[in-house]
């Protein structure tokens, strides 16, 4: 209990900043993330989608889920994503389907975290910095992609219509992502 | 001159409730929205710009867009360029104009530009928004494919804003329009397309209305039209740089779209159909139009018809030889095609309207690969082959007129888009307007150069092919003289189009005069030079974009940095990250302060943030056996809840990485990498499993962030660990050297503790999550206080670690040396195989005179050698009669040791194993110190404190 009182996120001290940013820019932290890597033809992909309620998605780049959701890393690899405190349940319900087979269930999440960024100007401020395409023909709703936003690497990930962004973002690289961000919205281009 | 008096008194495209006043040097000009400063400084008369760079000639206006080469200026403004064509910026209120000769400055403070940066992806991309490339883009977006069109105007309608058909130009409005009430269509005005790379990668620079805003777009297009027009070209003679001398159809663009008069008086000189109109619009606004000199023996009769009408007299058969006047154009010399040397005819003029012909814009064409073949009837390089997903359409591949540029672009537009699967509906659009019949041209008789009078080439110095080199016929004429036949060749000799106007006027005109100087006839089998980004000049600034200043570079820090600034913690960049340096006390500097630190950790506590250092997770029944292969030594028989230092090679048998690996189950390890290695350790890893080894059953993660590490260091670090895990048992029997600990820390927080030192003292690593990381640290200061627990940089880690003798891999190895140059055999597994073994047998790594891993120490106890000093013989003269010197190694790591109460380094030195007692010398500052050569350990050598 007193533990979790005792956290700091990479961007507690930036609220301010992004709320006066003139964009819905905001700072998620604590978020479960568990890496999972197994085998996508294996029933033991199969069994942790069940357990977790969610089935781990074989189309690249793709997240499947709500709150708790899992995100497409590569063609063995996951991140189950999850509201803060889900983590030890997310592990142990991972790891239980997993069983004997070979594979991996990891807690990485202390090891991003997450900025959301929604609204009308959401993708053009992405757009600045990230060389896809966000069009919503190409990266919807669901959709996600690893990529870099300015200088630093992200995983990047649509998660509602607004369109309502997820950056994860490594916590040493956060106070220059959010640095980049409100740069971006700032810019009067 | 008065101001606004070369202004017609209506007509024109800008706006006259809107005027506006500038100054250009120092002189207050008229003008109005919608004009450029060329146009606007025409409009008050003033036609004679800055003198030419090299010579001093005086110049004037030649052209109305980006091809001008004389009328460069330097505008005052905050965040504008050093220098820019008078042509290509618009006139707003205020503005301070200095004309240019030729060289601008770069403003020492320029960071107020208001820049950005954009990615942008499109079904088709439209560079170009004339007649053709609107039509592409209406055609295009009609099945409701994605549609960027890139205009470099303020006003959609390219050539047709320099004309004054009503009826033309609302079509280009409509058009306009239309497209942007398309939602998937994004029409970009005042944006110039400048490279063209592979697939359909394009960059263009966008400028707002000011000066000081500038963006880049970076732009992937499936499907690109360049409907990129034609350049008109001038005509090598005599005087051709006079002020008054202007191509055809930029006055054409004066009287037309900017209302302005270039001149009272002009002749017109041509080698085909197009300056006609010229000719008739100048009429029509007022100018006197003496004559039309056409190169042609029989000009076509319909022009000469509607000419002769206007009062304007033909001269068929003729060309221009020469512009006489002092200052500007006074008089116009006119001979026979065939025979320059006789004189037709001199008219009095102060206007020169030249055009040589049309060469299509083809730059962006031709760097995106695209093959270009000589035309012999338009007289032009037009493009043959594409070698991307494109169509190039309209003026820019030689089909000129409205009608013939609407159907090209409709045609392009409906081919892309149908391409990227969005194919129209055909309807085509406004039938009466797009099928409107052009008239068919009359041939060309390309004139590239009318020669002198007297001399031979190479003394006609004022007969100017480049305005902004001053290159002449002369230049190139002395360039063949020296034996240059290729126009690559001639362009480097004489500077000809390496201008900022990318030899617009120049290129061409000088492969003509090249073909003429050689007998060539036309220049078609010489072919021109190639066409590079940027096609128009981008600044540096432009392309760095908002990425300065603390956008730079990402800064990293871990979770406790904050802890670090409060104990007021100079800081070291480690790649990206910034670590603590030394922490400083009053009145300290960075010498003292190492000092106490290293006392600290030697005698009492310390503590350190060692959080950066790279993490992986190894998981799997092959985690092991995937360690012995990558490791020197082996960690299958490791035992779980132990921890052991590894070392790794590349195949060359080079120390590649270092790290302790801990087994925290039978088949999960954990292991670090050194900090700046982590990424590349991990896709070594991938690498090996991936390609090599893929029956090996391993998972490999980083982990590097979700782990905070503090180092508790010293002789007393056992009872700080006890302090702050309550539930530890810390004895150095139930917690020994090398192994781990899960535990709880007494405030909560879930911990992992290795034994594990870096110093050669009793330490501890403790690990947790990385938002328990600042927490943590504050746990053990806390807990530490009563001990005097001192924070540590890395200054004091690297001594503590270089009195062990511990190398630091990237210090004291550059990937030239083994475990055995570092004294590492103990390491190196002669049981089993890993990467790099073979290498470590192959004579040259085997060789016994390689650079060993040596300690020395001064013989002056306070001297430092710097590090990177080079290491001679005791003996070796430092001046020898033969250099170089022979050098033994070098210094790769020296420090003060507060243990040792003096200085001392590491080396690297050539057998130097064998040298251990000799001495050595090396320069610091300018004179020689020598130091005798010990063994890579000063501290502590039979490892007594480790268990405290």
């Amino acid at each position: 209990m007193t533990a979790s009182l005792l956290r700091t996120s990479p961007l507690g001290e930036r609220e301010a900043e992004f709320a006066a940013s003139g964009m819905d820019i905001r700072e998620a932290g604590f978020r479960a993330m568990v890496n999972v890597r197994v085998d996508s033809a294996s029933a033991a992909a199969d069994a942790i989608g069940i357990a977790l309620g969610v089935p781990l998605p074989v189309v690249p780049n793709t997240v499947c889920g709500g709150e708790r959701a899992a995100v497409w890393l590569g063609p063995d690899e996951w991140l189950i994503y999850g509201a803060d405190g889900d983590t030890p349940r997310i592990t142990a319900l991972a790891t239980e389907a997993l069983g004997p087979v070979s594979g991996s269930v990891l807690d990485l999440s202390a090891n991003r975290t997450t900025i959301e960024i929604s609204g009308a100007r959401a993708r053009e401020v992405l757009a600045k910095g990230c060389a896809l395409d966000l069009h919503p023909r190409v990266f919807g709703e669901g959709h996600c992609a690893q990529t870099l936003i300015g200088k630093t690497q992200v995983l990047l990930w649509q998660y509602g219509n607004a369109p309502d962004y997820r950056i994860l973002v490594r916590a040493s690289f956060a106070n220059y992502l959010a640095d980049w961000l409100l740069d971006a919205a700032a810019s009067g281009w | 001159m008065t101001a606004n008096s070369e202004r017609l008194p209506e007509g024109g495209r800008i706006d006259r409730t809107k005027p506006l006043r500038a100054t250009v040097d120092g002189i207050e000009i008229l003008g109005y929205r919608g004009d450029t400063v060329a146009s606007a400084m025409l409009a008050n008369g003033i036609r004679t710009v800055a003198p030419s760079l090299y010579r001093s000639r005086p110049r004037g206006i030649l052209g109305a867009g980006n091809e001008e080469p004389n009328a460069l200026v330097r505008v005052e403004r905050r965040g504008s360029s050093p220098m820019l064509p008078a042509t290509t910026v618009e006139l707003t209120e205020g503005l301070p104009v200095h004309t240019l000769s030729g060289i601008g400055a770069l403003e020492p403070n320029s960071e107020a530009k208001d820049l950005d940066t954009r990615f942008a992806h499109t079904d088709v991309l439209v560079v170009g928004g004339g007649p053709t490339g609107l039509a592409a883009a209406l055609a295009a977006s009609e099945g409701d494919a994605r549609v960027l069109l890139l205009d470099d105007q303020p006003e959609l309608g390219g050539a047709l804003l320099r004309g004054t058909d009503a009826e033309l130009l609302d079509w280009a409005g409509g058009a306009a329009e239309l497209l942007r009430a398309r939602p998937e269509v994004t029409v970009v005005s005042r944006c110039t397309a400048f490279g063209y790379y592979d697939e359909n990668y394009l960059l263009a620079v966008e400028r707002g209305e000011t000066l000081d805003r500038q963006r880049l777009w970076k732009i992937r297009a499936h499907h690109v039209v360049l409907a990129t027009g034609a350049n008109e070209r001038p005509i090598v003679f005599a005087g051709n740089d006079l002020p008054g001398v202007m191509l055809a159809d930029a006055t054409r663009a004066y009287v037309n779209r900017y209302a302005a008069l270039p001149g009272s008086e002009a002749v017109i000189a041509t080698t085909n159909d197009t300056a006609y109109e010229a000719a008739l619009d100048l009429a029509a606004a007022g100018v006197s139009v003496r004559a039309i000199v056409d190169s042609r023996a029989e000009p076509p009769e319909d022009l000469a018809a509607m000419a002769c009408q206007a009062g304007i007299e033909v001269l068929a058969d003729c060309v221009v030889a020469e512009a006489t006047g002092t200052d500007s154009v006074a008089a116009v010399r006119i001979v026979r095609f065939e025979q320059p040397r006789r004189t037709v005819r001199t008219i009095r003029a102060d206007l020169l309207a030249v055009s040589g012909g049309w060469s299509p814009d083809v730059g962006l064409f031709s760097q995106s690969g695209g093959k270009l073949r000589w035309n012999e009837t338009l007289a032009a390089f037009l493009p043959e082959h594409s070698r991307q997903r494109q169509h190039i359409a309209g003026a820019a591949r030689g089909r000129y007129g409205f009608a013939r540029c609407v159907a090209d672009g409709r045609f392009a537009g409906v081919s892309a888009a149908e391409s990227c699967g969005y194919p129209a509906p055909d309807s085509p659009l406004r039938p009466g307007i797009s099928e409107r019949a052009t008239r068919v041209e009359t041939e060309q008789r390309p004139v590239w150069i009318v020669p002198a009078e007297t001399g031979k080439p190479a003394e006609w110095r004022e007969h100017f092919v480049d305005l902004q080199r001053d290159a002449t016929v002369a230049d190139i004429a002395r360039a063949c003289g020296a034996g240059m036949r290729s126009p690559e060749h001639i362009k480097r000799y004489t500077t000809i189009g390496t201008g900022s106007d990318q030899g617009r006027t120049s290129g061409l005109t000088a492969v003509g005069v090249l073909a003429w100087l050689r007998g060539m006839g036309s220049p078609g089998a010489l072919g021109t030079t190639s066409f590079r980004a940027p096609a128009v000049p981008v600044s540096f600034e432009l392309l760095a974009g908002r990425d300065t200043g603390k956008l730079l570079d990402p800064v990293r820090t871990t979770p406790i940095h904050p802890a670090h600034r409060e104990l007021g913690a100079e800081f070291e960049n480690v790649g990206q990250w910034k670590r603590p340096w030394y922490y400083a006390r009053e009145g300290e500097g960075m010498h003292e302060a190492v000092l106490r630190e290293c006392a600290a950790a030697r005698t009492g506590v310390a503590m350190m943030d060692a959080s950066t250092l790279g993490k992986i997770d190894l998981i799997g029944p092959d985690a092991g056996e995937f360690l012995n292969r990558l490791y020197t030594n082996g960690f299958k028989k490791l035992a779980i809840g132990s921890a052991r230092y590894g070392v790794m090679c590349g195949c060359d048998g080079m120390v590649f990485d270092d790290g302790v690996v801990l087994r925290l189950s039978e088949n999960h390890y954990t292991l670090t990498t050194t900090t700046g290695g982590a990424a590349g350790v991990l896709d070594w890893f991938e690498e090996w499993l991936q390609t090599e080894w893929i029956e090996l059953d391993v998972w490999a993660t980083s982990v590097t962030e979700q782990w905070s590490t503090v180092a508790v260091v010293g002789p007393r670090s056992r009872e700080v660990i006890g302090a702050i895990a309550p539930e530890l048992a810390v004895s150095n029997a139930e917690f020994p050297f090398m192994t781990v600990r899960e535990t709880v820390l007494g405030n909560g927080i879930p911990a992992r503790i290795v034994r594990v030192s870096f110093s050669g003292e009793l330490a501890y690593e403790v690990n947790v999550a990385n938002w328990h990381g600042l927490a943590a640290w504050r746990e053990i200061e806390r807990a530490g206080a009563g001990f005097g627990i001192t924070p540590y940089g890395t200054e004091t880690m690297h001594v503590l670690r270089a009195e062990k003798g511990f190398p630091i891999v990237g210090q004291d190895t550059d990937g030239t040396v083994t475990p055995i140059d570092l004294g590492m055999d103990w390491i190196v597994s002669k049981r089993k195989d890993f990467i790099g073994k073979r290498s470590l047998s192959r004579p040259d790594t085997a060789r016994a005179d390689r650079k060993q891993l040596v300690g020395l120490l001064p013989d002056e106890h306070g001297t430092l050698i710097p590090e990177g000093s080079q290491l001679i013989g005791e003996h070796t003269p430092v001046t020898p009669e033969v250099a170089p010197v022979p050098m033994l190694g070098h210094v790769t790591s020296s420090y003060h040791s507060a243990a040792l109460g003096r200085t001392f380094a590491l080396a690297l030195l050539r057998s130097g194993r064998e040298r251990i007692g000799q001495t050595v010398r090396t320069p610091v500052g300018d004179r020689l110190v020598s130091a005798t050569v010990t063994e890579p350990i000063f501290y502590d050598k039979e490892g007594a404190r480790r268990d405290g």
